[in-house]
């Protein structure tokens, strides 16, 4: 199952800002197969989110070519554009996005409201079956507010594999949590990707991009390393080797 | 919904639509109420009734008061009995006012010296006793009939008044009948103040005069009315020998175009009052706006989070439009409910008379959807063109 979910080719980004242009991606190519569980890496403002956010169909490059699922994404409307992220991406953001005041059901059957084919029978089943994967089954009910920002951030996982996405796009998903709850969310995505979820990650931390198969790390638009993992650890084995006044702190 | 989770705001914002569709239906209501009054008691003095009297625009500019005005006669009366075919009844009518008395008590009212025809012709009826007969107007008999008001005013109670003998100027008339409650009419005049009498008692015994005042006529229905004008015009000018050139020296009225007056002025009340009420709607409408607005910006990131997990523009168009409509929907059922409330409150507390329609209804209704798509729109509309990046970056 060698088959090339992503391919980019020269993908170039201009921003204009008033008169001065800013290139935040110069001319970036690479390939992600199915079942990969690539991370970007790279210091602030190296264009990891304006990458992430070209590569989830939210945006559209200045230049160059991708094609996602062998379609090519500069020849699509708005709306089909749309329709691609509500059938093939799952998107997890930093700051978890979940509606206030609405149960985790909910807010996990949301992407499925906009798949007219779906009916509300099965919109449950499936957003119940997601909350199962993430581990939050008896958590149904409650609202954010209700709910620990892992627990959160499990309910946004939830959200993002309900319509069975053929990627997810996570950028600095684990940004606004502790590194023992972060590892409990890669210990999850690592799972799901032994499930064979293909899965791009932006990160900044090492230790968490040392935990995926390949990472790529991007320094002023353009791609400077590329290397595979050959024996990635288990966010399992982190967890379990944790010192133990981490707790604490 | 959002709608939900903002409770007090929503209820307020749904207040301004409540306000507005409230007294859209309660002024509809007085409105509406208010001219079917005046239609139905119009309409129970006779629809087809027709009044004849002697012009007060006198040529020359003269103006003299129609009661001097001495140029109808019986012959007149004749003229149109025998010469208008749509016309079916006839009755003269001669007043006067002064006292009338009975044993100590004495009431100030007047008396109407008219034809036998006349109950007829005014859809009025005797409830006890017999009216006057053509003997006792080729006689000019002193006989009359009483209304409930001159009854109650001049005999003691459960006293029958038929058999006795009462005195107006001092002419002493027996009373033979009384006339069924009529109530009172448009005006506020008590329709049941009344004496009637054979025209020609009034006449030769009260008034001393050989001239009629009015003439009251029944059209043979109500659609030959404007004929039946046309007939008696064309019967009297020929009866005042009148040549082509000169003026009418009297004027006839149709029922049917006093209701229709009546009507007009009632409908413009009812347009006026609603056009007041409609703008409170227009300023509920204006709240909906300014809150679709203040939603759509704290929902920014939520807006940004639907686009991202596949809404497109026209769902998110649509969420806000059917939010907006939805508060207006609702602060429309609350209105109706309030505005039939209150309409029936001014009826118990005031006496008002009060009609709602189903038209109403409806109307109130379909003005708060489209109040709620207007002023929904545009709001819904920056929502939809929110680029979802930035919306998602929203603090
Ligand atoms: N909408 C925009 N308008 C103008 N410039 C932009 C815009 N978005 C991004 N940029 C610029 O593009 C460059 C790359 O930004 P990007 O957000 O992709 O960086 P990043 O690697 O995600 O950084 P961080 O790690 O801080 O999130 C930056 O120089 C930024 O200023
Ligand atoms: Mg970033």
């Amino acid at each position: 199952m060698e088959q090339a979910i992503i391919h980019i080719e020269n993908l170039k980004r201009n921003f204009t800002v008033g008169s001065e242009t800013v290139r935040a991606l110069k001319g970036v190519s690479f390939d992600v197969k199915e079942g990969e569980f690539l991370t970007i890496m790279g210091a602030s403002g190296s264009g990891k989110t304006t990458m992430l956010n070209i590569l989830g169909c939210l945006d559209r490059p200045t230049d160059g070519k991708y094609l996602l699922d062998n379609v090519s994404i500069a020849s699509l409307s708005k709306n089909e554009l749309a329709r691609l992220r509500n059938h093939k991406i799952g998107f997890v953001f930093q700051s978890f996005n979940l509606l206030p005041r609405t149960s985790a059901l909910e807010n996990v059957e949301l992407p499925l409201l906009y798949n007219s084919k779906i009916s509300s029978k099965e919109r449950k089943s499936r957003a119940i079956a997601a909350l199962e994967a993430v581990g939050l089954a008896d958590r149904m009910g409650h609202t954010p507010n209700q709910l620990s920002g892992g627990q959160q951030q499990r309910v946004a996982i939830a959200r993002a594999l309900v319509n069975d996405p053929v990627m997810l796009l996570a950028d600095e998903a684990t940004g606004n949590l502790d590194s023992k709850t972060s590892y409990e969310i890669l210990a999850l995505f690592q799972e799901l990707n032994q499930k064979g979820k293909t899965i791009v990650f932006v990160t900044h931390e090492p230790d968490i991009a040392s935990l995926s198969k390949r990472t790529i790390t991007l320094r002023d638009g353009h791609i400077i390393k590329d290397i595979i993992i050959d024996n990635p650890k288990s966010a399992k084995w982190y967890l379990e080797n944790l010192p133990v006044n981490d707790d604490e702190i | 919904m959002a709608m939900a989770r903002n409770k007090m705001r929503t209820i307020l914002t749904m207040l301004g639509i409540i306000i507005g569709v409230a007294s859209v239906i309660a002024m509809l209501a007085i409105g509406q109420g208010s001219k079917k009054s005046i239609q139905d008691q119009i309409s129970s003095m006779g629809t087809n009734m027709l009044m004849i009297r002697p012009n007060s625009d006198a040529p020359g500019g003269v103006r003299l008061d129609a009661s001097s005005m001495q140029n109808l006669t019986i012959k007149d009366l004749e003229a149109i009995q025998q010469q208008c075919p749509n016309v079916a009844l006839v009755s003269p009518l001669v007043s006067g006012r002064g006292q009338t008395i009975y044993a100590s008590k004495n009431w100030p009212t007047s008396i109407q010296g008219v034809g036998t025809n006349f109950l007829e012709i005014r859809k009025m009826s005797i409830k006890d006793g017999i009216m006057f007969s053509e003997q006792d107007v080729a006689t000019a008999a002193k006989v009359c009939v009483l209304g409930k008001t001159v009854i109650e005013n001049l005999f003691a109670d459960g006293d029958s008044p038929i058999g006795k003998t009462i005195r107006f100027k001092n002419i002493p008339f027996k009373v033979i009948g009384t006339l069924a409650e009529k109530g009172e009419n448009t005006f506020g005049q008590d329709q049941d103040d009344i004496i009637l009498t054979p025209y020609t008692t009034i006449q030769k015994r009260v008034l001393a005069i050989t001239y009629i005042q009015n003439i009251f006529a029944s059209a043979i229905d109500e659609k030959s009315s404007d004929i039946a004008l046309k007939e008696i015009t064309a019967a009297l000018r020929q009866s005042h020998k009148l040549k082509d050139s000169q003026e009418d020296d009297f004027s006839v009225r149709t029922q049917a175009e006093l209701i229709s007056t009546f009507s007009s002025i009632t409908q413009m009340l009812t347009i006026l009052l609603a056009a007041i009420a409609s703008i409170s709607l227009l300023v509920g409408g204006i709240g909906i706006m300014n809150i679709m607005f203040v939603s759509v910006t704290e929902r920014t990131r939520e807006i940004g989070l639907r686009m991202a997990i596949g809404g497109r523009e026209i769902d998110i168009m649509f969420q806000f439009l059917i939010e907006a409509v939805m508060i207006s929907i609702a602060g429309g059922i609350i209105g109706v409910a309030l505005g039939i409330t209150t309409s029936y409150a001014l009826a118990s507390i005031l006496g008002w008379p009060i009609t709602i329609t189903s038209l109403s209804i409806i109307l109130s209704f379909l003005v708060c959807f489209i109040t709620g798509v207007f002023f929904g729109w545009y709001p819904a509309r920056k929502a939809s063109y929110l680029d979802p990046i930035e919306a998602l970056r929203y603090e």
